[in-house]
């Protein structure tokens, strides 16, 4: 499956849904779906992963690489994540230190108000 | 003991076929959904560094992945043919690098450290072994299989 993206806004957040597999080779897309929301203004993100079905170093890249972006504005990155086989690679990896991660939409963006 | 090798050519899009296939035939031979996860993102990350050599060093070459299942294990190799450093032996962590730089507002925004790929297998898989030569790696991953693993201890004794 390949990766799936849309975003909608909420209070101060814009969340992006995302879905499918984030790996070496749909990563870029996610890079460029960050990136056309930072550049229009949007700093405060919300990921939704809870559809996502496969992520990898390079999706954690990608998403690191958001979270320097946004910080660059004052703004935030926040992960929306129940799944035990994606929070493994966060856990591994040290990551979850550096992301918060919620279990609903709701408290991500609630979080971010 | 029965093998099956793929080989692709060095392009992200064939990351996935591999692990298509190696989770595909893991299953077959029955390894467990959970375990199947870690498989899935093992054979990732290693045939993602396996593309990412190639395409430093040598772009037309074909990665090759060989799987091995004998009565009580499951032997994947990813085997890359780049003349390039592995990273396996750097003397910083690469997950303190990656923290680092997601901490800090480093410029160069989306670069991985080198050897993150190794060390998320290496959180993953107990039996790993990584083979640097001259003229290529190899990352091997062993995975037990069901029915021969190695007994609970106490788990057989009677409860009364």
């Amino acid at each position: 499956m390949d990766l799936s993206l849309a975003h909608r806004f909420e209070g101060a957040a814009t969340v992006v849904e995302v879905g499918g597999e984030i790996d070496v080779y749909t990563a870029p897309k996610l890079r460029e779906e960050i990136i056309s929301l930072v550049e229009s203004g949007h700093y405060r993100l919300v990921l939704d992963m809870e559809d996502v079905e496969f992520l990898d170093s390079t999706g954690l890249g990608v998403l690191v690489g958001g979270l320097k972006r946004v910080r660059a504005h004052d703004g935030a990155l926040h992960l929306v994540c129940t799944q035990e086989r994606i929070l493994k690679i966060f856990r591994i990896t040290g990551l979850t230190k550096v992301f918060p991660i919620h279990a609903t939409v709701a408290a991500a963006v609630q979080a971010m108000e | 003991m029965s093998t099956v090798e793929l080989r692709f050519t060095a392009v992200p899009a064939h990351v996935r076929t591999a692990r298509l296939v190696v989770v595909s035939l893991g299953r077959r031979l029955g390894v467990d959904e959970e375990l199947l996860d870690e498989v899935r993102l093992a054979v990732g990350e290693a045939a993602a560094r396996a593309v990412r050599r190639h395409q430093a060093s040598c772009p037309t070459a074909t990665v090759l992945v060989r799987m091995i299942a004998s009565e009580d294990r499951f032997v994947v190799e990813v085997a890359d043919c780049a003349a390039v450093p592995g990273g396996s032996s750097s003397e910083v962590d690469p997950l303190d690098v990656l923290a680092d730089h997601a901490s800090k507002g480093l410029e160069d925004d989306d670069a991985l450290p080198a050897g993150l790929d190794l060390a998320v297998i290496g959180g993953l898989v107990d039996d790993l072994s990584v083979h640097e030569a001259p003229d290529g790696s190899t990352v091997v991953m062993t995975w037990p299989l069901p029915g021969n693993r190695p007994p609970v201890v106490g788990a057989a004794q009677a409860s009364g």
